[in-house]
């Protein structure tokens, strides 16, 4: 039974390739989410293990909390008593920060999200510089940078050349390359790497007489533990100590912890175009199957049993799996490819090794790709064991309906009702886990697709008649006939339009939620703000150095300057967002207030702090309350509650907890701007524009816009996610593109004779092309008629959900996304219509 | 387009027609030259692979001729492209085939004006109604192809061949998937249409009681007009076929 089951499908390698494709791109994209994050994984541990090859032990400062940023500098006084201690050989002091690079246009180069790091070198000893001079000298002295070669080359700079270096909290300077150097064996993404002399590092870094890290040689003789615990005893607060291989491996963690994210929104989209090709690989078997009744019955009369027959059927779906499976395995290769230049152009630039191909990665892929085949040939295989073996001598058999057709319209709405449920406790419920509410949330949402497929047979024919009106009119004969051909078989219809509606469904979903979150965000933005300029870094959201704001107030242009900053702190045990504002800042930010008033902002003094609602609920924060916050450096304010503000639903201006700019920059080490606003008399004019801008020349990292052009810069990361999100929902659409190119061939070839009548009595190729295409596009609008509507209900569901976020209808993108399922149609119709259009009208008249 | 000045609606001239080439090549026709005459209705007839299925569509301009030349209502098809031939078609030639070939989703009605839709033509009301009375199937105008017998739908496919007043009808072994009543019944609707229309009809066959129907009847064998008679009865024909393949006796 296996070997005539194996003889079928190569009997027919086009519809096994064209099946086989619906899964194939599912588990290319798991494939390749796995090739790239351990790619990308093995990247960084290799830097890692780069970075600390040189030493034993290391020596770095140590967060009050949390790893991110920078972690604070530690007197250099530490560095002669470590070198003091018996079981140390040798140690070295170094700075490791932030620098951008300037590119020629006087602006700072987009590394793409990746950061600008900044480390020392002391030329006349490089016992534990991990970094291979490639041409050229280490630096010496005030003037000189040694460059990474990547961005050497991105720059045009050679040795001897000048760039510009913009380190973190400081100004802008030129130096000379002293020496290209590179790092490890690893590409670094977007990442540059600005290498300085000791001295000047740490002046540049404002870190004179404190280092960042001690690098340790352990003395020939003495364990590593023994170095560990003499220096531990040694170890002034808010350092530790970590073996190099210690050091690399927490390293290697937290960003592979950060990766993992990645992993599984990625897997998602390959989930979702599994799931779609799982739509695909069943309505192809169904139709399969109803072709070759009379070779089922045959093989029934000559005494296969039911349970052989539907074992073919499983058979077939299995290799076909199988194979697809494997082709998908190693298109995963270059769709790893493909996600990193996807990434790239979506701002992150990741960095890169050789291609990891683990044994994961094949298990999955096989398994997953083999699974999802096998589960959808189940039910076409439980059609095929009841075809008759009296089917073998009828002319025209069909297949029997299942047992349980009768049951569908129950069925499906009893699973509606189910998916509904599950969507809506998982939106709506309390107490619920965040892993459990996106579990309910995606097999919700998976069996409401379900649910609607399963009900569409019976929508298809009120909907194509409706749709096949405009091709009624357009195509004519051809267009009537395409409107009838898609009628004639609903369940054929709906499951293919089905797979198209799942990824519009997504789009849509995704657009309206977007359009959402623009709206009221921009609502906030407008209600908040009320300046003339926003000053921002070039990237639009990493904070920026206070110096540009400092330059703008003291040019004298504009009548008040305020900057708002940021950074990290803890209170009341968790780690929050904490803000502090310039004077003036009232006169220029708006909201209401259920405690103070805007002018508090400008008299918080050293102790104030203005908290939102949520954040005074959760705590139980009324006027006078304290908050003690702690910074990364382990130092502490202590604030009073003065005011309260109630934020609008599009975002609050500032962190959960905000104070003077003043305290926040006693206690920040290096402070920074998120953003700065500035009123001027006249308003926004051009002159204004380049009077601000000229002041701001010497800050490249500063962006001086209007409010009109902040809020779109604002908006920028969520337009450029969703972009990301749209490319990723294509792979679904493409999947159900290949389904809809796999129906129509198949019914092109099921329709042989009357394609062959239609063109005897007088059809032209050009008719029959025309009527394989309308039939395609009314296929692929009854998935937009399902899928549109649908995404909208969902993201009514979500806001109501989310709570606030207004369901805002983005009626263009609407609009794109049937013009895209009528390109669907056409795409797919391209080569079922020119087989149809070729068709030998002589062998198709005598074909049974 | 030029006219060429004959009688016959089709004409064939030392047509030859080879499939495949080297040794496997088939001459499925070796020579054929025939005039089907206006008004008549000629029966081919001739044994399984004897190539009578092959002049049909030649005949009809389904099929193009290796080497000789075909002329259909006055012109000549053999340089024709797919799209001339297509719409040569469509004015001048009709089918009834064996299996009706009808589309299930359409109704009787759409049924017998697809030609027309495909060509793009109105009805013209007076002849269609006048067709429908003779096929006899005002009642069933609004049925599927499933809703009706065998012979109902055959009868739908005789009137959608004569909907756009062809200058020749071909019917391919129309009586093949009929019992007899059907059979006679679809017989004396083709010979009808012959004697009151003036209608052309080819008709290629093998049963001998369809063919006694006809004005002329040409024998095929082996790829080559064998005998050409004009009208005979069955049991004149079922003779003649047993002199001509011994072997069927």
């Amino acid at each position: 039974m296996i070997r005539i089951a194996l003889k079928g499908l190569l009997g027919r390698k086009l519809r096994l390739l064209l099946t086989s494709l619906a899964i194939v791109m599912g588990v290319a994209m798991v494939s390749g989410t796995y090739v790239l994050t351990d790619t990308i994984n093995a990247a960084f541990t290799s830097i890692f293990q780069t970075a600390y090859s040189t030493s034993d032990a290391v020596i770095t400062g140590k967060q009050a909390f949390g790893n991110s940023g920078n972690a604070p500098s530690f007197s250099a006084s530490l560095l002669p008593r470590v070198r003091d201690l018996p079981s140390v050989a040798d140690a070295a002091g170094g700075i490791g920060d932030l620098a951008q690079y300037v590119g020629s246009d006087g602006k700072v180069l987009n590394s793409h999200g990746a950061p600008g790091l900044a480390f020392s070198v002391t030329s006349t000893d490089t016992r534990f510089n991990p970094l291979t001079l490639l041409s050229g000298r280490w630096p010496v002295g005030a003037d000189q940078v040694a460059v990474d070669d990547k961005t050497a080359s991105r720059l045009h700079v050679a040795v001897g050349g000048i760039v510009g270096v913009l380190p973190r909290g400081g100004r802008l300077r030129r130096y000379t390359v002293s020496g290209i150097a590179r790092f490890g064996n690893s590409t670094l993404g977007g990442a540059t790497l600005a290498i300085f002399d000791l001295p000047i590092a740490q002046r540049l870094f404002d870190k004179v007489g404190r280092l960042d890290q001690i690098d340790i040689g352990l003395k020939p003789g003495y364990s590593s533990s023994t170095l560990l615990s003499q220096v531990r005893a040694i170890l002034p607060p808010h350092t530790q100590v970590r073996t190099s291989e210690q050091q690399a491996k927490q390293a290697s963690k937290d960003t592979s912890d950060a990766l993992s994210f990645l992993r599984y929104f990625l897997l998602a989209f390959g989930g979702i175009a599994l799931f779609v090709g799982s739509f695909v690989i069943a309505n192809t078997l169904s139709i399969t199957i109803a072709q070759r009744v009379r070779e089922f019955a045959t093989l029934r009369s000559m005494g296969a049993t039911g349970r052989q027959v539907r074992r073919i059927v499983v058979a077939e779906g299995f290799v076909t799996g199988l194979v697809a499976s494997v082709v998908g395995l190693f298109l995963g290769l270059a769709f790893a490819k493909l996600l990193v230049q996807l990434f790239k152009a979506f701002g992150a630039d990741l960095p890169q090794s050789g291609l990891v191909f683990a044994t994961r990665t094949i298990v999955v892929s096989l398994v997953v790709g083999t699974v999802v085949t096998l589960l959808a040939s189940l039910r076409p295989a439980m059609r095929a064991t009841r075809v008759p073996p009296i089917a073998a001598v009828r002319e025209g058999s069909i297949l029997p309906p299942s047992r349980f057709a009768r049951f569908g319209p129950v069925a499906a709405l009893a699973v509606c009702t189910v998916a509904g449920a599950m969507v809506g406790y998982g939106a709506f419920g309390h107490g619920v886990s965040t892993g459990l509410r996106l579990v309910l949330l995606a097999v919700g949402v998976l069996g409401i697709f379900l649910g609607v497929a399963m009900i569409a047979p019976r929508l298809v024919r009120p909907i194509a008649s409706v749709l096949g009106w405009p091709a009624t009119r357009v195509g004519g004969v051809a267009g009537q006939l395409a409107r009838s051909n898609s009628m004639r078989n609903p369940s054929r219809t709906a499951s293919t339009a089905a797979s198209l509606m799942i990824g519009l469904t997504l789009v849509t979903m995704v657009a309206v939620l977007a359009q959402g979150l623009r709206a009221s965000f921009e609502d906030a933005v407008k209600s908040e703000f009320h300046a003339d300029y926003a000053v921002t870094a070039q990237n639009n959201f990493l904070p920026t150095s206070i110096d540009s704001a400092t330059a703008l107030r003291k040019s004298g242009l504009a009548s008040v300057v305020a900057g708002v900053r940021v950074g990290d702190g803890r209170a009341f045990g968790s780690t929050i967002q904490v803000t502090a504002a310039d004077p003036g800042l009232s006169q220029m930010i708006k909201l209401e207030w259920t405690l103070g008033s805007s002018r508090s902002l400008d008299q918080l003094g050293l102790h104030g702090a203005v908290v939102d609602k949520g954040y005074a609920k959760s705590h139980h924060l009324v006027a006078g309350s304290p908050i003690r916050v702690e910074t990364p450096g382990g130092e502490f304010l202590d604030l009073k509650v003065v005011a309260i503000f109630d934020p609008p639903t599009g975002g609050s201006p500032f962190g959960r907890v905000t104070t003077s700019a003043r305290a926040f920059d006693a206690v920040y080490p290096s402070p920074q701007n998120i953003f700065a606003f500035l009123n001027i008399r006249g308003g926004v004019t051009a002159a204004n524009t380049q009077a601000l801008a000229a002041v701001l020349r010497p800050y490249p990292d500063a962006k001086l816009q209007t409010e009109k052009q902040f809020i779109a810069n604002q908006e920028q990361g969520l337009n450029g996610f969703l972009d990301l999100l749209y490319v990723l929902l294509g792979l679904a659409i493409i999947v159900s593109l290949f389904g809809i190119v796999n129906t129509l061939v198949l019914t092109v070839f099921e329709r042989t004779r009357e394609i062959g009548m239609l063109r005897a009595v007088g059809m032209t190729r050009r008719q029959s092309r025309r009527m394989i295409r309308h039939e395609s596009v009314i296929t692929a609008l009854i998935g937009a008629t399902l899928g549109i509507p649908l995404g909208m209900g969902l993201a009514e569901l979500f806001d109501r959900a989310i709570g606030g976020v207004p369901f805002a209808v983005p009626w263009l993108t609407v609009v794109v996304f049937v013009i895209a399922a009528i390109v669907v149609g056409l795409l797919a119709a391209i080569f079922p219509a020119r087989r149809a259009s070729r068709l030998n009208v002589l062998e198709a008249l005598q074909y049974e | 387009m030029t006219a060429v000045a004959t009688e016959a609606v089709v004409a064939a001239r030392d047509v030859t027609r080879r499939y495949g080439s080297g040794d496997t090549a088939v001459d499925a026709l070796r020579g054929v030259s025939v005039d089907v005459e206006p008004g008549k209705l000629t029966a081919v007839m001739g044994p399984s692979g004897s190539g009578k299925s092959t002049l049909m569509h030649i005949l009809a301009g389904l099929d193009k001729p290796t080497t000789g030349t075909v002329t259909i209502a006055g012109q000549e098809i053999t340089g024709m492209s797919d799209n001339e031939l297509t719409h040569l078609r469509r004015r001048h030639i009709g089918f009834v085939f064996q299996f009706y070939n009808l589309l299930p989703m359409l109704t009787a009605e759409e049924n017998v004006k697809l030609p027309l839709a495909v060509a793009g033509s109105s009805v013209d009301p007076a002849w269609f109604a006048e067709l429908i009375a003779k096929v006899g199937l005002s009642d069933r105008l609004g049925h599927r192809p499933t809703e009706l017998s065998g012979g109902q739908q055959q009868r739908v496919a005789v009137a959608r061949s004569l909907v756009h007043r062809p200058t020749v009808v071909f019917a391919d072994e129309p009586t093949g998937n009929l019992d007899s009543r059907s059979s006679a019944e679809i017989l004396e609707l083709l010979r009808d249409s012959c004697e009151a229309y003036g209608q052309t009809i080819v008709m290629v066959t093998h049963d001998p009681r369809a063919a006694a129907i006809a004005d002329r009847i040409l024998y095929i064998a082996d790829g080559a007009i064998v005998l050409d008679r004009s009208g005979s009865t069955e049991g004149e024909i079922l003779k003649t076929m047993n002199e001509l393949d011994p072997l069927s006796q």
